[in-house]
Order: structure tokens, then C-alpha cells, then sequence
């Protein structure tokens, strides 16, 4: 019974050992083809954006596998400060790289 | 101790948890404001070479995959103590926390002896631009981990003296979004600083 609630409250209870293991195959397949990409390049033109999307894949993995973030009202609140912190990421990290971008391109 | 127990799972105290579990995600996503931070500055700099070394001839990549995998799999070894938890097994969650530890002590032991190797061969931070930035980034993240352990052997000192008690699990609960958390800035690190730079 106090399990129980120690559980609910902490959003625990359904976790399973499987779903960790599924989490962990996905993302050594993913690390693997990260370094592959690094690795062998015959394909130069094709490896860097290939590293971010397997990079972006894992992370996404990682979220639902291991962090279990999902869409339910109990994450709710999780979910806005994570969408918040990324636009906020968004506006500077891309800001700042596009703009010393452009000031080294006109410094050239 | 039943009567304490009792009194600990009160619906203000599960309440409380719930709060400090959102409080504790709100500390991990301006941690990840940091990391971005530190990331972009690394894009920034991280081709500013100055004459001396670039990543090619840096980085071994089967060295930096061993020390990718040590850490995936505490993170997966970390969850299923998490499952153990669920199911009251004390005796579990405790063999979990120790695994973790040491294969998240391998990690940072290998991240020193990196850094141990490129500073006796001359690659300071202080070299090039790319150099401090790399430092600073892989330094930092390196430091949340040892940090983690840190908590890891608390957390296992808390479990056997007390026992699951609320505040224990809760605190178990933290340390799992921090080392999952400190995982994905690691998938951020061996992509930007080491894997693009090799490509």
C-alpha cells in the first residue's frame, strides 16, 4: 500500500526492465552508426548531417526509454519547461553561431 | 519505525515529492542552458586550430566508443535499479547503484587519463582555441558525473542505513533524471566535439 503511493508519487510502477533493454539495443545501433559515419568516409557529404540526425535520434530515445517522458498529464509540466528550455536554446545557439557566421565571413 | 512510516507517506509529504521532482527537472533543463552555452562556444571556436593539433589527430575513436558504452550502459544498469526500486528490492537497487558507480568511475577515470595524454603531449588548453573549448566542455561535463558519483555513493550509504523510505526513493528518483540527463549530454559531446570534428 505505501509502496504504492511512494510509487504514484513519484510517477513509478510501470517501469520495466525490457523497456530499458529495448532503450539500450536502440541506442548502441545508434552510437555504432554515429562512429561509422566518423569512421568510414565515403560519403563526406552525407556524414555531418547524418551525425546530427543519429544524435537527435538517440536523444530522442534516451527521453522516452530511460527518462520515460511522455505526453501524460503527471509529465505535463515537465514537458513545458523542456519545450521552453529548447526555443530558448533555439534563439541563442543559433543566434550566436550565425552571427560570428557571418562576422567571419566578413572578415575574410 | 512502522509508526514513522506511517506518519513520513502522508498525502502533504507525497505532494511534497511531486513538487521537488518538478523543482529538481526545472535545475536539470538550466543545467542543459549551460551545456548549450558551452556548446556554442565550442562551434564557435573549435576550428580555431592556431597552428597546433586538430581533432583528427587528437582523438582515437575506439578509445572515446569504450567510453561512450561505459556510460550507456550505467545509464541502463541505473534503470533497472529503478525497477527494483518500484518492486522494494533493497538488495537490488543496491547491486545497481554499485555497478553504476564503477562503470560510471571507469568513464571518468578514462576522461582523465585522455586529458592526462594530450596535456603531457604538449596539448594544454591554452594551445589553441579549439583546445580551451574542448576542455572547457568536455571538463564540465566530466565534473557533473564525478558529482553524480559522488551522490551515487551517498545515495548507497542512505539505502542501507534507512532503508526505501520515501525521501530516499525520491532522492534515487533525482539522481536517476541526472544520470540519464548527464547520458544525452554526452550523445550532444561525441557528436560535436569528437565525431564532427573527425568528419
Amino acid at each position: 500500500m505505501d509502496r504504492n503511493k511512494i510509487n504514484d508519487a513519484l510517477g513509478l510502477g510501470h517501469l520495466s526492465t525490457a523497456k530499458y533493454i529495448v532503450g539500450f539495443v536502440l541506442a548502441v545501433i545508434l552510437t555504432i552508426v554515429s562512429f561509422g559515419l566518423a569512421s568510414f568516409q565515403g560519403a563526406t557529404s552525407y556524414a555531418l548531417p547524418g551525425l546530427f540526425i543519429a544524435a537527435i535520434l538517440q536523444m530522442l530515445v534516451h527521453l522516452h526509454f530511460f527518462l520515460h517522458l511522455d505526453s501524460s498529464s503527471k509529465q505535463r509540466w515537465n514537458l513545458v519547461t523542456l519545450a521552453f528550455s529548447i526555443l530558448l536554446i533555439f534563439i541563442f545557439v543559433g543566434g550566436s553561431i550565425w552571427v560570428m557566421a557571418t562576422l567571419n565571413s566578413r572578415m575574410m | 519505525m512502522k509508526h514513522e512510516a506511517v506518519s513520513t507517506h502522508s498525502p502533504e509529504h507525497l505532494k511534497k515529492v511531486e513538487i521537488n521532482a518538478l523543482g529538481f527537472w526545472i535545475y536539470l533543463m538550466s543545467d542543459l542552458v549551460i551545456f548549450s552555452i558551452l556548446f556554442t562556444t565550442f562551434v564557435v571556436l573549435g576550428h580555431n586550430y592556431a597552428g597546433s593539433a586538430g581533432p583528427g589527430e587528437l582523438f582515437s575513436l575506439p578509445y572515446l566508443f569504450v567510453e561512450t558504452l561505459l556510460l550507456l550502459i550505467s545509464s541502463v544498469v541505473y534503470g533497472t535499479g529503478m525497477v527494483a526500486l518500484q518492486d522494494n528490492k533493497s538488495k537490488t537497487v543496491l547491486k545497481a547503484l554499485g555497478i553504476t558507480f564503477l562503470l560510471g568511475a571507469g568513464f571518468v577515470l578514462m576522461e582523465i587519463y585522455e586529458f592526462y595524454d594530450l596535456i603531457a603531449a604538449g596539448h594544454t588548453p591554452r594551445q589553441s582555441g579549439f583546445l580551451s573549448a574542448f576542455f572547457t566542455i568536455v571538463g564540465t561535463h566530466g565534473a557533473h558525473v564525478s558529482f553524480g558519483l559522488l551522490w551515487m555513493l551517498i545515495m548507497m550509504y542512505q539505502v542501507k542505513t534507512r532503508g526505501l523510505t520515501l525521501g530516499v526513493c525520491s532522492r534515487l528518483m533525482q539522481l536517476s533524471l541526472f544520470w540519464h540527463f548527464l547520458d544525452i549530454v554526452w550523445v550532444g559531446v561525441f557528436t560535436v566535439v569528437y565525431l564532427a570534428g573527425v568528419v
